[in-house]
């Protein structure tokens, strides 16, 4: 046992992409037996890692969820700012300007509400509940936006640790619903040709929570909502720790 | 090489890290100002110049993809790292939050295909192919 421990110690970093890929496993299970595909895998396997990340914090009663656990401190390393900011801006290449055209007008307007709008809302709650520094709200407003932009925008200012899990929590549940929600209320919205699905797509963000919601009402819709979905990361990451978090701080001081 | 695809990947985050934090700097606030953002606009200009002058290899692209296809584990990662029990105490804002922006959207979605007036739905689109099969098209249905 101890030597056990020792080897996934010495090892740290190999150790999280272990811990991690079984998790993602057993999310791929989860999704495909328990929610029959409903719910995409990836929205499964990170509110598996923040319960984690709680019952870790609760069992060292420390900060940092289960990294805190001295085999698992190479959570801290694969989960940094690091490689984080890495994997997402390595994302963009996959975004083809070519094909960003065919979204037009419609499509960009769609992605500028799809950012702004969710900021907003997640801003007033946030204040609602009592975070009125500039920070936190901007922070829990771009978790709003996206579980990508809330983690990326309140490093970049520096937020403390349980806004950021908020955010994140905030921007899962999100995608979870619109996977969930969206056959529900498609017809209603008039989800039923392509334009209407690039609309849904840069309006909602996150691709998984977009094309998981777009699969379960239409497969063929699919490709449309991905594509303006796509961008709204990218677009997220680049206006709230900047113009959006410089008119929060505009608007309620430091 | 797969390693010039992660220098290339790495030049470009770096890049974006430094002005992000220079625009902070100019703007007077200890904060990375859009760095990622910035860092995404290199590496798509850099793919483009790159498809451009033919030098884009499976090789480089492996390198970039990887890290790429790397990040839902690594948001994973990030999650399961956070203080969750602190941020447990907040709980609502979560599901208000989050509801909130949905419904929104939603009704967004509605108001903009509304306004926009009418097109053809997916079934019409298939219906007329159908029609015009003998005229050759194209479809892509790559999905990201």
């Amino acid at each position: 046992m101890n030597m056990m421990s020792h080897v996934l110690a010495a090892n740290a970093l190999i150790t999280a992409f272990a811990a991690v890929g079984i998790l993602m496993w057993i999310s791929g299970a989860i999704s495909k037996y328990l929610t029959f595909g409903r719910i995409h895998a990836s929205a499964i396997a990170i509110m598996l890692g923040l319960a984690l990340a709680f019952f870790g914090g609760l069992a060292t009663g420390g900060e940092k969820g289960v990294a805190d656990l001295p085999a698992l401190t190479g959570i801290g390393l694969m989960g940094g700012a690091m490689l984080r900011d890495f994997a997402i801006v390595a994302t963009a290449f996959e975004v083809d300007v070519i094909h960003a055209r065919k979204a037009g007008a419609i499509g960009a307007i769609a992605l500028g509400l799809g950012t702004v709008v969710p900021f907003i809302l997640g801003v007033f709650v946030a204040a609602a509940f009592g975070y009125t520094d500039a920070v936190s709200m901007t922070t829990i407003g771009a978790g709003a936006v996206t579980y990508i932009v809330g983690p990326v925008t309140g490093a970049a200012i520096g937020a403390s640790s349980p806004v950021i899990a908020l955010s994140i929590a905030t921007g899962v549940f999100k995608a979870v619903i619109v996977m969930i929600g969206t056959p529900f209320v498609a017809k209603m919205i008039g989800l039923n040709n392509p334009r209407s699905a690039m609309v849904f797509g840069g309006l909602m963000g996150t691709v998984s929570g977009v094309s998981g919601g777009l699969a379960a009402t239409d497969r063929r819709l699919v490709p449309y909502g991905a594509l303006t979905a796509t961008f709204h990361t990218g677009l997220g990451c680049l206006v709230a720790p900047s113009i959006l978090y410089f008119a929060v701080r505009a608007i309620v001081g430091e | 090489m797969t390693i010039s695809g992660v220098a290339l990947l790495a030049i470009c985050t770096l890049l974006g890290g430094l002005l992000g934090d220079l625009l902070g700097a100019a703007l007077g606030v200890k904060a990375n100002v859009g760095g990622v953002g910035i860092a995404m606009i290199f590496l798509i200009a850099g793919r483009l110049w790159l498809i451009r002058h033919g030098q884009l290899s499976h090789g480089l692209k492996t390198g970039v993809e990887f890290w790429g296809s790397f990040y839902i584990p690594i948001v994973v990662a990030m999650a399961a790292q956070q203080n969750v029990v602190a941020a447990v105490k907040g709980g609502p804002v979560v599901v208000i939050a989050g509801v909130g922006a949905v419904a929104v959207c939603f009704a967004m979605v509605a108001l903009i295909g509304r306004l926009s007036g009418r097109v053809e739905t997916m079934d019409e689109i298939e219906a007329r192919e159908l029609i015009e099969a003998n005229v050759p098209h194209f479809k892509s249905g790559r999905i990201g």
